[in-house]
């Protein structure tokens, strides 16, 4: 088979429902129990540090 | 040590570019030459006068804003220049003596065309990407800019490409490839300055102290890793002299047609969108001081949107060389997008529930959520005129060119107004804007010429298209081309007067944000302590 019609038929067939799943996997990765919490905490950062950042000796205390 | 050797690369790179300008074949060519020589010529001389200065300390315990003010200083210069060029060339189009005679072969429409488009995206909006992008991401991250100094390369190397660019498409050098014009050499360097740039920002995500990655952070990184795929593929040639600026695409036919188009498109989608969607992300929750309305649906739409958008291309191509089933699968994609636009679109709009009574007390947010809008409006009228029957009627005709602009202008443009004036306060450490009531005229300004430019659009680019495609009773086409042409005459000149609006708006902006630096009071508490970093920087 040449290379053109290969490649056409994996991106139709394999490629396209390996991207899928993928999509699906994120959704479902998205609602898994206990997410609300960790993405109430992530949709606060832009209201942390907007003066200074963390020094290095701060973060290991 | 570092500063010899950056003496020994510049003065090499400005005797090499006295050699290119000494062979160059084209005018265009010699041209670049001499920029470069004297920009690395510049830079040698100043690289001399600061050695043996003694190095600064470690600045890891503040932001690096110094490039972020640069960068708002950059975008407003150039939003005015390209709104500028963009409106010329409006009532060049309306008043063909306005390409004037003594100018003819410079700044005729078809020169000045690519320097208005990429003095808006690239110029504009790239500076405003750069410059947001390197603020949100160290505030995002707790981190100061990786790279040391590369940042101010990145921004100082964009701004050469711009220069490059603009003088390029005046001087005539231009590979035809709409959006992506700059020849071969301007090309390498782009892709140098933007590798830069993706190490500057993932560096500093990769030393982030916080835990997550924010949504805005993901949006600015798709955008940065897309642009430097779509431009290196786009831009694949071969020159034809080492001296000249002309040269040969590697890709022919259809096949080319298709990998502009796959560029084209993904430019709208990850440089106007992905990136624009990343200042949503961040400035919209700032400015509305509370969190973004669902976290969970801003991932959603991330994943979506750069799943999808990057198969849209093909529907540029309708009714082509391009086999049916391309077509087809871009037609497809861009109705898909549909979902991850108008979640994206609902997730701004949300983010001020609890906080509507805000759109009548500030004008910024009222700019950003118009913005909102437009996005919205925007990304529902590109699907429908991706579909296969509307593309018939629509394609070749200005409709096209009025829904770039309500894009651009609309979704682009106001969220982008909308971060300089959140910016200009903070970068330059003011307690407010100089006045809100001249925001306010802006936002109308703008506003009102947006809706005069589209409607326009519509009605010119509907009327020519019917007009293209009507046949009397014997199957004979009723009207010449120079018929729709005079039938298009008073909405080019509403089209123009929009224009004027828009960049009246603008021009009210960059006073506004003079202002703010100059008259603005201070923000009191720790006044000498950033008086003391900026005079560091």
């Amino acid at each position: 088979m040449e290379t053109y019609s290969f490649l056409r038929e994996f991106a139709d067939s394999w490629m396209l429902l390996f991207l899928f799943t993928f999509f699906l996997g994120i959704v479902f990765w998205v609602f898994r129990p206990g997410s609300k919490k960790t993405y109430t905490e992530t949709a606060d950062i832009p209201f942390r540090h907007d003066d200074k950042p963390i020094l290095d000796e701060e973060a290991r205390k | 040590m570092m500063n010899y050797i950056k003496m020994i690369v510049l003065g090499l790179i400005t005797l090499l570019a006295m050699i290119a300008a000494n062979y160059a074949r084209d005018l265009a060519y010699m041209v670049h030459a001499i920029i470069v020589m004297l920009v690395a010529g510049g830079m040698f001389l100043w690289t001399v006068r600061q050695t043996g200065d003694e190095p600064a300390g470690s600045m890891e315990h503040e932001y690096m804003d110094g490039v972020v003010r640069y960068g708002v200083i950059a975008t407003t210069f150039w939003g005015i220049v390209g709104f500028l060029v963009g409106t010329f060339i409006a009532f060049q189009l309306a008043f063909p003596s306005w390409n004037f005679d003594w100018a003819e072969g410079y700044a005729n429409f078809g020169r000045l065309r690519p320097l208005h488009t990429s003095a808006v995206i690239f110029a504009f909006g790239g500076n405003a990407l750069i410059a947001t992008s390197f603020y949100v991401v160290q505030r995002t991250s707790a981190a100061r800019l990786w790279g040391g100094n590369m940042a101010w390369f990145v921004f100082w190397g964009y701004q050469l490409f711009i220069v490059l660019a603009a003088t390029g498409y005046l001087l005539g050098s231009t590979q035809s490839k709409e959006y992506a014009e700059p020849e071969w050499h301007v090309d390498l360097w782009l892709t140098v300055v933007w590798l830069a740039y993706l190490a500057v920002f993932l560096g500093t995500i990769i030393k982030r102290k916080e835990k997550h990655i924010y949504v805005a952070n993901w949006f600015y990184l798709s955008f940065i890793i897309t642009v430097a795929m779509l431009h290196v593929v786009n831009n694949l040639s071969i020159p034809v002299s080492l001296f000249g600026s002309k040269s040969v695409q590697v890709f022919s036919g259809v096949q080319d047609a298709m990998v502009q188009w796959w560029y084209g498109h993904n430019a709208v989608g990850f440089f106007l969108t992905a990136g624009f969607l990343g200042m949503m992300y961040y400035f919209v929750p700032k400015q509305a001081e509370r969190p973004v309305f669902s976290y969970k649906l801003s991932i959603i739409h991330f994943w979506a949107l750069i799943f999808l958008y990057i198969w849209a291309g093909p529907h540029h191509l309708h009714y082509t060389a391009l086999p049916d089933w391309a077509s087809t699968l871009g037609m497809v994609f861009s109705i898909v997008l549909w979902m991850p636009s108008w979640g994206g679109m609902i997730n701004g709009l949300m983010t001020l529930s609890g906080a509507w009574d805000k759109l009548r007390t500030d004008p910024v947010i009222r700019m950003m959520v118009i913005s909102i809008g437009f996005y919205g409006m925007s990304t529902f009228e590109g699907p429908m005129m991706s579909i296969r029957a509307v593309n018939s009627l629509s394609h070749y005709t200005d409709w096209t060119i009025g829904h770039v602009h309500s894009g651009a202008l609309g979704w682009n443009g106001m969220i982008t107004f909308g971060a300089l004036y959140f910016l200009t306060p903070k970068l330059w450490n003011r307690t407010r804007l100089y006045s809100l009531s001249l925001v306010s005229w802006h936002f109308w300004l703008a506003t009102i010429g947006i809706v005069l430019y589209a409607s326009s659009m519509w009605v010119t680019g509907i009327m020519e298209g019917l007009m293209w495609r009507e046949v009397d009773a014997n199957g004979f086409l009723v009207n010449s081309f120079a018929d729709t042409v005079a039938a298009k005459f008073p909405m080019y000149v509403v089209r123009g007067l929009g224009g004027v609006m828009y960049l009246a708006g603008a021009l009210i902006m960059a006073y506004n944000l003079w202002m703010t630096v100059k008259r603005s009071p201070a923000v009191e508490s720790d006044t000498a302590e950033t008086h003391a970093a900026v005079a560091a920087e």
